[in-house]
């Protein structure tokens, strides 16, 4: 059984906003726009506080992606927040040319992310935005797990100079990372040692690879289990280094199998240690609406899930 | 000493010849608007060519939205102090700093963002301009942008953040020129009366129009300096003909994006007297 207990679920959007408030006592330079949703993106808090840095551009996406840029340009260093969707397709062009290759310290932070934003349908449900954020050369991307982890990850971009997407979501889940854990940006964390299958996970499908882990381990197969926060810069070693144990690997991400954690991992192994890789993602399709129980259940995102691909790809 | 009057005719000659030898790039909107990068860079902006910081601090910033209009910006950098003038022959060619459209990637002083995408521009210079106010720095944020480029939507989404926030450090100029790729902006796509449109969004709206004639061109730029800080950003709608200086290629979209070939740039240049020399 693995040793992780939930110190009582929470949402990660909370944990960025709780480490962006730490910020604003902590960092002078750290600045907060928002597009019209700052209480979804729980950026109330550091705007009470800290007025004169925050920055309430109405519904204009592209235009607070630019002004993020332009402020980067004087010292300040900018967290933008709006939903996953808007943080990323929406913005696409005004972040390749005005951030990425401007090479500006602008950290985009994205909530609502995949299906677990729920009923609100496919138009908000973006399950792309990995993918189109770890093709852009220079960026890097975060996918955090729970709270505790959002909030140090939110902590740690403040440190690291150039462009970040940090991407967490909106639903209540297992807050399980020890609070006081420091965020290693292109560090992956090695959860749970195993030695017949290794599970890379990020974000919401982390918890639920310790999940999948407890019923593999009834069944006498021992899981090795990664929380693969950071995409990129990808920690290609703690990969290798567990596939020379298990040779084989399950990856989970609520995201497209086309573009997300999936394909890197994939693209890593056949370079370097080819082995069975089995992907629980989402497979070319669009979300749709449902409570985000519901939608992990019906496109085949949650432990159940992993545990099927972890037998499936034993079994290669 | 150069007098202000000797750079229009010389950075002329210096567009003409940047796009000649890689047979490309876009001097038709450059030439319209050498006078004014010559009253920016030679009389109006407060800046610091031989010191470039990105941060700006202390200085005026200039943003370069229309990017395509890089031969002129080039020109008129390296005229300033920012790099040799010797670096404008390598403009478009491989492992250039002068790339085809203006880029921070490969360390060109005076860029401090990249553009060629459209629109993107004042909503950076709004950012800088805010980060100048949280700075207590008192210096100003230039922008200039295309006619055509207002058919993006983020320069209305920018427009209306800075009048609605006050963004009154802040002057934006537009190149009304009436030409863009497909034609003239009234064929492609009438937008009616612009300076009516940015004063709807809250801006102190200045026409100049004579935007080729460089006194009136610093005029103008000086005036729109004073009438900073009152509450308003300011934008100056600036009548220019795209070619200017050279008679067969003034007012027409033709030369948009195209460069001369041997025959017109004898030509062209011999309409241009070299002022400053050559590089």
């Amino acid at each position: 059984m693995h040793p992780y207990t939930n110190q009582g679920s929470q949402d990660t959007r909370s944990g960025f906003g709780a480490g962006l408030l730490e910020l604003g006592r902590s960092n002078p330079h750290v600045v907060a726009l928002c597009a019209d949703l700052t209480g979804s993106l729980k950026m109330d808090a550091f705007a009470k506080e800290f007025p004169e840095r925050f920055f309430q551009t109405g519904i204009a996406e592209a235009h607070m992606m630019g002004m993020a840029a332009g402020l980067t340009i004087g010292g300040w260093i900018p967290f933008t927040g709006t939903f996953a969707n808007f943080s990323t397709g929406r913005v696409y062009d005004q972040i390749r040319q005005s951030i990425a290759y401007s090479d500006k310290n602008v950290k985009i932070c994205a909530s609502h992310a995949g299906l677990t934003l729920g009923e609100d349908g496919a138009t908000h449900q973006i399950l792309e935005d990995i993918g189109l954020m770890k093709m852009l050369p220079g960026m890097t991307v975060v996918v955090t797990a729970d709270y505790n982890q959002t909030k140090a990850a939110t902590i740690a971009l403040a440190d690291h100079h150039g462009p970040v997407y940090l991407r967490f979501g909106r639903p209540k889940v297992a807050n399980f990372t020890p609070a006081d854990k420091p965020f290693i940006i292109g560090k992956a964390d090695v959860l749970l040692e195993g030695s017949d299958v290794t599970i890379a996970a990020t974000g919401h499908l982390v918890w639920e690879a310790l999940e999948a882990a407890n019923t593999l381990a009834a069944q006498g197969i021992s899981a090795e289990v990664i929380n693969f926060a950071t995409i990129k810069p990808f920690d290609t070693e703690a990969l290798l280094k567990s596939v020379h144990k298990t040779g084989r690997v399950v990856t989970a991400e609520e995201h497209q199998r086309h573009g997300g954690l999936g394909d890197l991992v994939a693209q890593t192994l056949g370079m370097h240690r080819p082995a069975p890789i089995e992907m629980v993602a989402v497979n070319d399709s669009f979300g749709e609406s449902g409570t985000p129980a519901q939608l992990m259940d019906k496109y085949g995102l949650n432990a159940a899930a992993i545990v099927e691909a972890a037998l499936k790809v034993r079994n290669r | 000493m150069a007098s202000i009057y000797d750079y229009p005719s010389q950075i002329r000659r210096d567009i003409l010849r940047m796009v000649h030898k890689p047979q490309s790039g876009h001097p038709g909107g450059s030439m319209g608007c050498t006078e004014f990068f010559t009253a920016l860079y030679f009389d109006v902006l407060h800046h610091n060519p031989s010191a470039f910081t990105m941060d700006g601090r202390g200085e005026d910033l200039f943003f370069l939205s229309n990017g395509h209009i890089s031969p002129v910006l080039y020109s008129t950098l390296a005229r300033s102090g920012y790099f040799p003038v010797s670096e404008l022959s390598t403009f478009r060619l491989i492992n250039t700093r002068l790339q085809g459209h203006p880029t921070t990637h490969d360390g060109l002083p005076g860029v401090r963002i990249a553009s060629g995408s459209l629109g993107q521009g004042l909503s950076v210079a709004v950012g800088a301009a805010q980060a100048k106010k949280l700075n207590g720095d008192s210096h100003l944020v230039y922008t200039l942008h295309g006619d055509g480029e207002l058919q993006e939507g983020q320069i209305w989404e920018a427009a209306m953040y800075a009048g609605a926030k006050k963004v009154d450090n802040l002057i934006a100029t537009v190149d009304a020129n009436g030409q863009q790729i497909d034609g003239s902006t009234d064929e492609v796509l009438p937008m009616g009366d612009l300076g009516a449109k940015f004063a709807a969004f809250g801006w102190d709206v200045m026409h100049l129009e004579h935007g080729n004639d460089l006194d009136a061109v610093r005029a103008a730029l000086r005036e729109a300096g004073t009438r900073t800080g009152h509450g308003k950003p300011v934008v100056i709608i600036m009548k220019t003909a795209m070619g200017h200086g050279v008679d067969f290629m003034a007012g027409t979209h033709k030369w948009h994006g195209v460069a001369p070939n041997d025959d017109e740039l004898a030509r062209a240049l011999a309409q241009c007297p070299e002022t400053l020399g050559d590089y």
